[in-house]
């Protein structure tokens, strides 16, 4: 039962209602924050936006660049 | 204004922070991409709003925000799935202690009002400054700033605070780490 202690290890900082967290609390929530949302940004593009994007970019400068490519040929 | 490749790269660029902004904010992988994808559909839609060189990334967040909210309205109403969701995501998630403890991060910050979550998400992990922040909310900077801290309190009394017994999500990962390593 004592292994709490060990998810727990702060649990010796106070709790404040005011708002006023102490510094170890805010880098805590900060670093767990960052770690969830890093872990997502290193995947990377998944191919189905960078396909996505490029299809409609592609469809987007057909249009434009058409009229030019008929006239050259 | 034609989608110059210079556009088209900087909307690639931003989507890995877009993916994680919507999966902070959603607590779900798959619904997260389906606002990712129809973040980056509007946003080629009305590329012509786009001013080159403003900031990309704070267009983004703004689409993807909005949609989020107008879809979060509606589905509130389909399905109270209030607990839970962020746990249900994270099992297949690899099993360190050190995943455990971000399963309990995850559960209580989905237990934040939407308001105070994503101005932490927008500040503390996507790095936007709280005027971004606050134009990204289509609020007062004065308001980031308290949401900001609401989140923070809320967040540190539901994670570290002393014999916290009412919390469920977080005696249950104590329990199943407590029989874990004996």
């Amino acid at each position: 039962m004592d292994v709490t202690g060990q998810v727990m290890k702060d649990s010796k900082t106070p709790s404040n209602k005011q708002g006023g967290l102490s510094p170890d609390i805010q880098s805590r929530i900060g670093h767990q924050l960052r770690a969830i949302y890093d872990e997502v940004v290193r995947q990377g593009v998944p191919p189905r936006f960078a396909e996505l994007i490029e299809q409609l970019g592609s469809a987007e400068t057909a249009e434009e660049v058409a009229p030019k490519d008929n006239g050259r040929v | 204004m034609p989608l110059t490749k210079q556009l088209r790269d900087e909307l690639l660029g931003c989507v890995p922070s877009l993916r994680a902004f919507a999966i902070s904010l959603s607590g779900n992988g798959d619904r997260a991409d389906d606002l990712v994808q129809e973040t980056l559909l509007r946003a080629l839609a009305n590329i012509d709003s786009f001013q080159p060189g403003s900031n990309m990334p704070a267009w983004l967040f703004t689409i993807l925000r909005n949609l989020f909210r107008s879809d979060y309205r509606k589905r509130r109403r389909e399905v109270e799935d209030a607990d839970g969701s962020y746990a249900k995501t994270l099992k297949s998630q690899p099993e360190q202690t050190q995943h455990l403890e971000f399963e309990e991060f995850r559960v209580a910050l989905d237990k934040l009002p939407q308001d105070q979550k994503e101005a932490l998400i927008l500040v503390g992990a996507s790095g936007f400054s709280y005027e971004a922040a606050a134009a990204i909310c289509g609020c007062a900077v004065g308001t980031i700033k308290s949401r900001v801290n609401r989140a923070r309190s809320k967040l540190s009394s539901l994670l570290y605070v002393d014999g916290a017994d009412d919390f469920g999500p977080d005696n249950a990962v104590r329990a199943v780490i407590g029989g874990g390593s004996r």
